[in-house]
């Protein structure tokens, strides 16, 4: 017997705030003997199992483990023995800051921690109060030990399961979480969710089982932003296997009983495509207009400190100059994009991937013209995210095709080239930067240009709906357009430059639009995947115009800054920084705050062959007070090897306005024989816990590129590093 | 066509060609072996073939008849874990977790011929498996503590 918490409570959560529950115990007494949930995060049930509800999608980065741990810190539990589950789209996950349910931003530890440790304060009081009262002891002699209240005094103790009931009576009380004497908080904990995925139980959307779903697959316009024109399905629907061959809104679905068949069904389909405006498009055509841009057009002026024109105008000054260039990037989640989807009685069910279930719903609400309350979102485990997933047209296409199909239940399946050629991606971005430098070396001038397009401009139109929720479909246009002027200074574009850290006289930073018209979506770490290779390499090439040590000279302009310090002294130390490197190896090192936290690498690269061996890394992360350190270290290791996928090899080139890669041979992420020994090491102090999902990303291309530079007196200035051949 | 997965044997009507990953998932419900490339690119699939890791994703049902075909929900119990998917635990591999069942078939074929591996053994092995989290550091960990687990006299009730 299973009671539905919404039942017996109207919960509101003022997250960041404390919790702040109002319990309609009337309807409670109805049914109290099987769960006790205090709080939309955590119940207890008679069983004496404590479950905890994810609400922030774990998509690797170990959020399920971190939820779980502070509920287990304040009910004295082994967080091993707490079950977890999804969260469905429900207004009780949103996120706090964002103001709707989605997972990004390495945001969930920093907003999430408090509410689930004062969800366990709470049950946990509650649970010692009941057991108190029952017993006629005060509470102040109770404590909580392994799942039982517990009476030392007078050798009494209690499972949780069976004061479930009686502490659901309690009213909820704000209790303060703990601030030291940790016991599970802290420590280096397995991963709870690590079982389930070594084997084959977690089910990720592409398992997801509907009785009687058809699995589709869809043709694409292979231009972006094409349109179909017409299609001949004759020899497809011919196929054994091969239900149905239908226009949808992206082009053709072909509708088989597996997905094998619908493949080999749309082979046999004919497309005739409108390509429209981008069947041109070719990316070095591209970098030519960013390039003629950052030259010629003013842009916006995001940020000024100093008087950056004057400064450049004094006398004896070194005058630095160079340019950066970055390509489009796919994300490659290891699950291809997929979502499956059914109507019943006009009502819509969906299973999805997704990095939020809020936002898969508030978007299907908007586009497909449903009421929110008849859109039920199932939050599965997602093989994959890095911001891919915060897009929902995987799910919109299932939608829209179950549909065109009546209703039937039907699993779309993106190929692996799918996800590489139909994705939207990390922008292509180019930097044109100027320094300034005295003879003492002190840096008096830093204009910084760059030229990319707006994510926002993409995700905002999909989103206004999700922000405003239930408002009529003209005015998330109408609020779309009025906030179009934020887009001119979408700091998605280039974070990480304003807030250079390093002392400067001046600074000035310009954002030069250029819409490619390609999609683009938030890319772990978004723009500080660009921006930090630009600001990092420039400091280096800085470094080496004032003849100094790049350590040396970045440290001496930090000086105002301990915790950048505190990684970049950190990430020296632990290189060895001050020991002359070995022959033939060329040592580089980069600093960069993002999302709040502060991470620094050394870099050790040797030559073979002519190409560039990436040895070994030492990165150092200042993200607060470390919850856990073990996942801190995961997340600086995957960091690390999704920066080197990037620094290495990963570009997405348009030729003809058509993507030139394929799959993991031409979009090759690291694999395990190019993989480097990597070191990490945790700068922790007691400032607020602050992500680690991206922050030590940024530094890995730049750090890279100046070992490359210190070993070779080559300066590559464009990812994925290629050093030019000899012959 | 009849065919031997995990101990069970299956009447199949499906088309010789089928890339035996979809009779796993599509026609089968297996779905603990996973779909990534299509082109064993990424080993996301990698089941056993006679002991032998091998790409479900290219390999043609047809061609298994009379072998014997193992994947992850065959390994072992899940109630009595694979010592690699122990040390898989332990050391805290999985992140998104979606390769790590092919990390794990991939990892205990190896084994099976060497059970102590080298650093290079490893490499050799593991490079055809894709992780975009980027867990290799703690595959490469885990196989060591797995072959570890393996040399140890094992508990009886742990023996798969």
């Amino acid at each position: 017997m299973k009671l539905d918490r919404r039942d017996v409570l109207k919960a509101s959560l003022a997250l960041g705030g404390g919790l702040l529950l109002e319990l309609d115990t009337s309807a409670m007494a109805a049914d109290t003997a099987t769960t006790f949930a205090p709080s939309p995060l955590l119940r207890i049930t008679s069983d004496d199992l404590v479950h905890v509800v994810l609400a922030r999608v774990d998509m690797g980065q170990g959020t399920t483990t971190m939820h779980v741990q502070n509920v287990a810190e304040e009910l004295g539990v082994d967080p091993a023995t707490v079950r977890f589950e999804q969260s469905g789209a429900d207004h009780a996950y949103d996120h706090p800051q964002f103001g709707f349910q989605l997972t990004g931003g390495s945001t969930s530890t920093s907003v999430s921690w408090e509410p689930y440790q004062r969800a366990g304060a709470a049950a946990r009081q509650m649970l010692v109060t009941a057991a108190a009262r029952q017993w006629g002891v005060p509470a102040s002699e109770c404590h909580v030990e392994q799942g039982s209240v517990v009476h030392a005094a007078s050798a009494r103790s209690a499972r949780f399961g069976a004061l479930a009931s009686l502490a659901a009576r309690e009213s909820v009380p704000d209790v303060a979480p703990k601030t030291r004497n940790f016991t599970t908080l802290g420590t280096g904990i397995p991963r709870v969710d690590a079982p389930m995925k070594v084997n084959g139980t977690a089910e990720y959307g592409l398992d997801v089982k509907v009785p009687g779903a058809l699995v589709a697959v869809l043709l694409r316009c292979p231009v972006p932003r094409g349109t179909l024109v017409s299609f001949e399905a004759t020899a497809a629907r011919a196929l054994d296997g091969v239900r149905h061959v239908v226009q949808v809104p992206q082009g053709v679905a072909v509708v088989a009983t597996t997905y094998w068949h619908a493949k080999q069904g749309a082979a046999l389909v004919k497309c005739v495509w409108n390509e429209g405006e981008l069947a041109t498009l070719d990316s070095s055509t591209l970098l030519a207009k960013h390039r003629e841009l950052l030259r010629s057009a003013a842009g916006v002026r995001v940020h000024e400190h100093g008087e950056v024109k004057a400064s450049f105008e004094q006398s004896g000054l070194t005058v630095v100059e160079a340019e950066y260039a970055l390509p489009f990037l796919a994300h490659a989640t290891m699950e291809p994009q997929n979502a499956t989807a059914r109507f019943t009685d006009g009502k819509l069910e969906v299973w999805a991937p997704t990095q939020g279930p809020g936002i898969t719903q508030a978007v299907l609400a908007s586009a497909l013209d449903l009421p929110v309350r008849e859109i039920t979102v199932h939050q599965t485990w997602v093989g994959g995210g890095f911001g891919r997933r915060i897009a929902q047209d995987y799910a919109l296409e299932a939608a829209q095709l179950s549909r065109a199909l009546g209703g039937q239940a039907v699993k779309v399946v993106w190929s692996r080239e799918d996800d590489v050629q139909h994705s939207p991606y990390r922008p292509a971005a180019t930097h044109l930067v100027k320094g300034a430098l005295d003879a003492e070396g002190h840096v008096r001038a830093w204009h910084h240009r760059v030229a990319t397009q707006s994510i926002l401009a993409d995700v905002l139109p999909d989103f206004a709906g999700a922000l405003l929720p239930g408002a009529p479909a003209f005015v998330p246009r109408l609020v779309t357009s009025l906030i179009n002027g934020r887009i001119e200074r979408d700091d998605s574009a280039f974070e990480g430059v304003p807030n250079l850290p390093y002392l400067m006289d001046s600074l000035a930073v310009d954002f030069v639009r250029h819409e490619a018209g390609v999609r683009s979506m938030f890319w772990r770490s978004v723009a500080n995947s660009h921006t930090a290779f630009a600001t990092e390499s420039f400091v280096d090439e800085l470094a080496w115009a004032a003849k100094q040590d790049p350590f040396t000279f970045r440290r001496n302009l930090l000086w105002k800054q301990h915790r950048h310090r505190w990684v970049l002294e950190l990430a020296a130390e632990k290189a060895g920084w001050t020991t002359p490197a070995p022959a033939g190896v060329g040592r580089g090192i980069a600093v960069h705050q993002s999302f709040g936290s502060y991470a620094a690498a050394v870099a050790e690269v040797s030559l073979d062959d002519d190409s560039i061996r990436v040895d070994r890394l030492v990165m150092a992360i200042d993200c607060g007070r470390v919850l856990n350190p073990d996942i801190v270290k995961s997340q600086l290791e995957s960091c690390a090897i999704f920066g080197l996928s990037a620094t290495l090899h990963g570009a997405i080139t348009f030729a003809k306005g058509r993507v030139q890669q394929s799959n993991f041979h031409d979009y090759a992420p690291l694999r395990m024989n190019e993989c480097p020994r990597i070191e990490t090491y945790l700068r922790e102090n007691q400032a607020p816990p602050t992500g680690v999902g991206e922050p030590g990303l940024p530094v890995i291309a730049p750090a890279v590129a100046n070992a490359v530079y210190a070993l070779t007196r080559q300066r590559l200035r464009s990812l994925p590093l290629t050093l030019p051949s000899k012959g | 066509m009849k065919l031997t997965i995990n101990g069970t044997t299956h009447e199949l009507d499906v088309p010789k060609d089928l890339p035996v990953l979809w009779v796993l998932r599509d026609v089968l419900g297996l779905t603990g072996t996973k779909f990534g490339c299509g082109m064993a690119l990424c080993g996301a699939c990698t089941v056993h073939v006679d002991g032998q890791a091998t790409r479900s994703c290219v390999t043609p049902v047809g061609s298994l008849e009379g072998r014997t075909l193992t994947t992850i929900e065959g390994l072992a119990p899940v109630e009595h874990p694979h010592p690699c998917q122990r040390a898989w635990v332990e050391k805290s591999v999985p992140q998104c977790g979606y390769c790590q069942s092919g990390q794990v078939m991939q990892a205990a074929a190896l084994l099976a011929t060497t059970p102590r591996p080298t650093d290079d053994d490893i490499t050799a092995a593991m490079s055809g498996n894709l992780c975009r989290c980027g867990t290799y550091p703690r595959i490469r960990a885990a196989i060591h503590r797995a072959a570890e687990l393996l040399a140890a006299p094992a508990p009886a009730k742990e023996t798969p």
